[in-house]
């Protein structure tokens, strides 16, 4: 008993998620309207409905990732002449045009980082799921990973403002935001929120229990 | 001695609780205690020196496009004009929130916190901005905006000329300063200073 670990669970103690006060959960099982003595957050064992949460969010952000890669970002009219850009198009205009630092920013935060994030995610909330009892830790520095790249995808999105607002030269060439753009914005922002609703702490659980 | 439970798995982890050194996790390795000497000057400082650079950044054009005639003059807030005029209306709100108000509410958030403690006074809703601060930290994207000037200058180069101006200098020092800021922020030492049961 003395080596085993002990949680904050354990000892019927609830960490708040904003200040980290450890406080005594109050006798019997009704937790649901319970706050924070010192800063007054909600406090919970854990984050409420964290695996159903996530997962209808990742289902979503994935539903818009498809949108978001498919459809043009920008469209350029310039001289008579329309060219519609999607994400994919514009890190091969890059390569073609010799920067391949920048396709490979663009790369990275547009297509792989969005992609790495669902996938994890979907791979964290199946482990939980099926109770695997594989690496948690390596498991935790992954939840971790996603939480912190996550908002670098938005990188897009100020491109795409940038290029609107300042391409306005009428006669000579004027660039639009695609609808591609909205999904894409959408993708970021709920992955970021699925992220955030995913509660680390279940992947221990699942060890915790089955040891 | 101090006695944290982990955020990330749930385990008890004890530390003396003027360690100098950061602790981590002893189970899944997430950083629960770091040492940060000075806090409340540092950060003071710091987000007063974000808020001006905060300012210059906004008020002058951060590109400047030659084609031909035409010169055409970037803010910040023109960017977000445009994408409202042509209907985007989510998308002009949501670079609206994460690169002016969230970062201009960080910084202000944390004037309004400092300041007062600094001079040994205490203000109404100091808690709810603390924890109001903890939600916006992911919001605030500054940095990746600063990357997508630099994009855009590049995507640009084959059009017109552009001329990087005093804003986008701004906005790269910005960047560092208030990560320096948010970074310097002592949460632990805080809410021990700001807890309503003392």
């Amino acid at each position: 008993m003395n080596s085993a670990p002990t949680t904050a669970r354990q000892l019927g103690l609830l960490n708040c998620h904003d200040c980290h006060l450890l406080s005594k959960a109050p006798a019997g099982e009704e937790h649901e309207h319970l706050a924070c003595p010192r800063c007054g957050a909600p406090l919970h064992t854990r984050k409420p409905n964290s695996l159903t949460r996530t997962t209808a969010l990742v289902l979503a952000a994935t539903i818009f990732y498809i949108p978001a890669n498919l459809l043009p970002m920008t469209i350029t009219s310039s001289l008579g002449t329309t060219q519609a850009d999607t994400i994919m198009s514009g890190v091969i205009y890059f390569i073609q045009s010799g920067s391949w630092e920048l396709a490979l920013v663009i790369f990275i935060a547009s297509i792989f980082v969005p992609m790495a994030k669902l996938l994890i995610l979907t791979y964290l909330l199946l482990s939980v799921r099926f109770r695997s009892l594989w690496r948690p830790k390596d498991r935790t520095t992954l939840y971790r990973l996603t939480e912190m790249v996550g908002r670098w995808s938005m990188l897009d999105v100020y491109v795409v403002t940038i290029l609107v607002a300042l391409v306005k030269l009428g006669a000579v060439a004027t660039i639009d935001a695609g609808p591609a753009a909205v999904f894409f914005a959408a993708v970021v922002v709920i992955t970021m929120i699925a992220a955030e609703s995913f509660d680390p702490r279940l992947i221990w659980d699942v060890i915790e229990e089955e040891t | 001695m101090h006695i944290v439970a982990c955020h990330d798995c749930d385990l008890l982890n004890s530390f003396p609780a003027d360690a100098t050194e950061t602790r981590l996790c002893v189970r899944c390795g997430c950083v629960l205690h770091q040492y940060r000497p000075n806090s409340i000057d540092r950060t003071l400082a710091l987000a007063l020196g974000a808020l001006i650079l905060f300012i210059v950044a906004n008020s002058f054009p951060f590109l400047e496009m030659k084609n031909g005639g035409f010169i055409q003059q970037t803010t910040l807030l023109t960017g977000i004009h445009e994408l409202w005029k042509q209907q985007l209306y989510g998308l002009s709100t949501l670079v609206f929130l994460t690169c002016i108000l969230i970062p201009f509410l960080q910084m202000i958030g944390l004037l309004y916190l400092l300041l007062p403690l600094k001079l040994g006074r205490s203000v109404p809703g100091a808690i709810t901005v603390l924890r109001l601060l903890r939600h916006l930290a992911p919001w605030g994207m500054l940095e990746i905006f600063l990357l997508g000037i630099l994009v855009a200058l590049v995507k640009l180069g084959h059009m017109a000329t552009i001329v990087p101006g005093t804003s986008v200098f701004s906005f790269g020092i910005l960047v560092f300063v208030m990560a320096a800021a948010l970074t310097a922020l002592d949460r632990p030492l805080l809410w021990e200073r700001l807890d309503p049961r003392r």
